[in-house]
């Protein structure tokens, strides 16, 4: 600091720092200005008794309010869980069915279920519910175990193939390769894609339909439209889910691959599957 | 008729002219404005009484809506997203009217800066009217001027403080019922009120009230011209809307120079003299501690009380009033150079007018063409092109729509008979409030049929359904066409609603998706 200064012209006394010389005033700072800064301290230091604010050793000074933003966030969760509660119970306690013809019932099942699928479900249905080859689109209406709410339910529950749960929905194509030739095979496959779309030789569709006959109507009924019972799809239709084709069929019949989903009763509970049952229910398809 | 010296000379000096201009730093000078009476102040108090009027009672006007609606004629019901006013019902997505009338406020705002200075600043503004208020409560308490500066620098008594309670404790209630008459907008009013005194009201409205009454008495009773001189933008942004021909609060000093308290004395020694009299009439009365004889000036409001002041004495001296009125600056401009012959000396009256005579001939008078410049003609015309736009957008506004949203994932469904199915979120506003059934048809996409999730309406090419009054109504809507029938992948066609009771219609233009191998 230099001696004192005074600026001839304003007659106010400068800081005393000068540039190129240029000197900079010391006017004195407004009083409402210097009041607010002295009330910003105090009311910092009450802040920070109120509040969690000085760090210690290990952790830090709780604030005699006793705030916490975690205590913040379980409340507003709590709150939250406590707003669904009256929905909740009564998905409980009603059957989806009951559930589906109640509408805000249903629409708090939609969008709980929607929110379950996106975390449980999306991995292999897709976001959108929409599958791809192995994996079932839950859009449309052709269901291998059947599309009431009900059914859809025990699906979810149980899983299918699922080895752990005795309940599971359980059906199991042979290998046709070791049982029947590869002409067989070509004549079946040509038979089964004749019955929804064109072929190329039609000559097959014929002895196909014998080798159908004798070794498929078992399962895939006498007019190929499947058995929801045995989980065995409709041949008849144009939804096919590990591709259409003769190609695509014949690797099926040869060697067919067996989707697997858990069960996901005891994971996520009766209440979760029903909201996704009546979620999926709602998709478009449902029966 | 009185003599210059039988006048009055108060003992008034502007806090704030020219000689002491106010330094940012230093503290507040109290200004005690005299009370002003005239022709100004009349109007001022007719201005005062329709603001403060529409302010207070708008909230009360009912409009009768129907039972479906709130029957307040005014009403942002912000929980419902609706704003009624009288016979217009707006939508959140009609806002933009609002947004226009906000431009036309604007550009009005520019009109009547360019023709008549700061109107706004001296005549309507919240600010002005609050602190005319509070000065009424002010004077009816503590006494005029001279009384209230008694007063002011006058020991502590048992008076001057009952006075000063008394006199806060009005301003707080006009502050209270400033902010609570604001809070009367957002909700129904009777009711409201009954809440409010049950202490049942919602913690925003008491919160409102208090920050209201907090600004309203602060502004209007504690910081007042600082206001206007500190913190407000409009005396900045205003200045630069006036030109030459814009009429402002003006010192003719062409014809007031030079003031003398003399006259008599002055003209004996041979020297002429001017109108003023420097008996500080001007500067007593004005609200913003300025004296106006200083010249137009960033903290002139152009209230015009002291063209009242002025007048009066000019009244009683049996001259010609306007020795400070409202004229352009070209007007002051032609005078001036008259007066001082075109400026090569000091103002002389003598050169503007015979000795206590009329004025000379060649004095420039405000004539009402001046309005009427390029200007004003561009501000009015956009100010009624944006208010004819307006208008014509309001009378000619659906108040049926249908919004859709195609569903996106998936973006469509083969079904198990090889059709395609797409799915659409349908909204249909019901902009009135009345209850409606209104019928959703399907045009194009030849062999395809609409079916409603959750809802019992058969599959089709149209259906009914009712929507209630000022609603929107959202419906799932899946569309399905026969594999045979599809052309493309991506096909157009056309939801359209329609009421038939009122003929009002609307259209979307929707894409109906469809994958490569349906054909």
């Amino acid at each position: 600091m230099s001696d004192e200064h005074i600026d001839e012209i304003s007659g106010v006394e400068t800081t005393g720092h000068e540039w190129d010389g240029i000197r900079e005033l010391n006017n004195p700072l407004p009083r409402w200005w210097v009041v607010t800064f002295y009330v910003t301290i105090v009311w910092a230091i009450g802040y920070t008794i109120a509040y969690p604010a000085w760090p210690m050793l290990h952790s830090a000074t709780k604030g005699v309010l006793g705030y916490s933003s975690r205590n913040e966030v379980r409340d507003e969760l709590t709150a939250a869980e406590a707003a669904k509660g009256k929905y909740v119970a009564a998905v409980e306690s009603k059957s989806v069915s009951e559930i589906a013809a109640d509408d805000g019932l249903r629409e708090f099942a939609v969008a709980a279920g929607g929110a379950a699928f996106k975390v449980n479900c999306v991995q292999c249905h897709g976001s959108g519910a929409q599958g791809s080859k192995g994996f079932p689109n839950l859009n449309d209406d052709d269901w291998l175990w059947g599309g009431k709410a009900e059914q859809i339910q025990q699906t979810i529950t149980h899983g299918i193939r699922f080895a752990s749960d005795p309940d599971t929905r359980l059906s199991e194509m042979p290998a046709f390769g070791d049982i029947i030739s590869d002409d067989q095979i070509a004549q079946v496959s040509a038979y089964v894609a004749s019955l929804s779309g064109k072929i190329q030789d039609v000559s097959l569709v014929e002895p196909g339909a014998k080798v159908f006959a004798d070794n498929c109507v078992a399962c895939h009924g006498d007019n190929a439209k499947g058995n929801k019972e045995l989980g065995a799809p409709d041949l008849t239709d144009a939804i096919w889910l590990y591709g259409s084709g003769e190609t695509a069929i014949a690797v099926q019949v040869r060697a067919p691959k067996q989707g697997v989903m858990p069960a996901w009763g005891g994971r996520l509970g009766e209440t979760k599957v029903k909201e996704l049952a009546i979620y999926i229910h709602s998709l478009g398809g449902g029966e | 008729m009185l003599d210059n010296t039988q006048v009055e000379r108060l003992e008034a000096e502007a806090v704030n002219s020219a000689k002491v201009r106010q330094p940012m730093y230093a503290a507040r000078k109290k200004i005690f404005p005299k009370r002003a009476s005239g022709s100004f102040r009349q109007f001022k108090w007719l201005v005062m009484a329709i603001t403060l009027g529409i302010y207070y009672l708008t909230p009360w006007l009912r409009w009768d809506r129907g039972p479906f609606a709130p029957d307040q004629a005014v009403l942002l019901d912000l929980a419902n997203r609706r704003f009624y006013f009288f016979f217009i019902e707006i939508w959140p997505q009609e806002f933009f009217y609002v947004a226009g009338l906000l431009v036309m406020a604007g550009v009005g705002l520019f009109l009547i800066t360019s023709t008549v200075g700061r109107a706004w600043c001296g005549y309507t503004c919240p600010q002005t009217v609050w602190v005319d208020l509070f000065l009424v409560v002010e004077r009816a308490i503590e006494g005029d001027r001279n009384a209230r500066m008694k007063l002011d620098a006058g020991p502590w008594t048992a008076r001057k403080l009952m006075l000063r309670i008394s006199k806060h404790a009005i301003w707080l209630v006009i502050g209270v019922a400033t902010g609570g008459a604001w809070i009367f907008y957002f909700a129904d009013a009777p009711m409201l009120v009954g809440e409010l005194f049950t202490g049942t009201a919602a913690p925003v409205a008491y919160i409102t009230i208090a920050v209201l009454t907090a600004t309203t008495y602060t502004f209007g009773g504690l910081m007042r011209e600082q206001v206007c001189t500190y913190m407000c933008p409009w005396p900045r942004i205003q200045a630069a809307m006036l030109d030459e021909n814009s009429l402002t609060v003006t010192y003719n000093d062409w014809r007031g120079e030079p003031r003398s308290r003399h006259a008599k004395k002055v003209q004996t020694a041979g020297q002429s003299v001017g109108h003023c009299i420097d008996c500080n009439a001007c500067v007593a009365v004005c609200p913003m501690g300025i004296d106006i004889r200083d010249g137009q000036q960033l903290e002139c409001i152009t209230c015009a009380l002291c063209i009242d002041a002025c007048d009066g004495v000019m009244d009683k001296l049996g001259r010609e009033r306007g020795l400070i009125s409202y004229a352009t600056l070209s007007d002051y401009n032609t005078n001036m150079m008259l007066a001082t012959a075109g400026g090569s000396c000091s103002v002389n009256p003598s050169l503007v007018r015979t000795a206590d005579g009329p004025f000379s001939d060649k004095v420039a008078h405000f004539h009402i063409r001046k309005i009427f410049r390029p200007r004003t003609y561009v501000y009015m015309g956009l100010w009624s092109l944006i208010g004819l736009g307006l208008l014509y957008s309001l009378l000619t506004r659906d108040r049926l729509e249908i919004n859709v949203l195609h569903d996106r994932n998936p973006q469509f469904v083969t079904l198990s008979d090889g059709s395609i199915r797409n799915g659409y979120t349908v909204k249909l506003l019901n902009m009135i409030p009345e209850p409606r059934t209104i019928i959703v048809t399907m045009q194009g996409l030849p062999g395809a049929e609409m079916s409603v999730v959750g809802d019992d309406i058969p599959a089709g090419r149209s259906f009914a359904i009712p929507v209630e009054p000022d609603r929107l109504k959202m419906l799932k809507v899946f569309v399905r066409q026969p594999a045979d029938q599809i052309h493309g992948t991506a096909q157009t066609f056309k939801f359209r609603v329609e009421d038939k009771a009122s003929f009002e219609s609307d259209e979307y233009t929707a894409t109906f998706n469809a994958p490569e191998t349906a054909k």
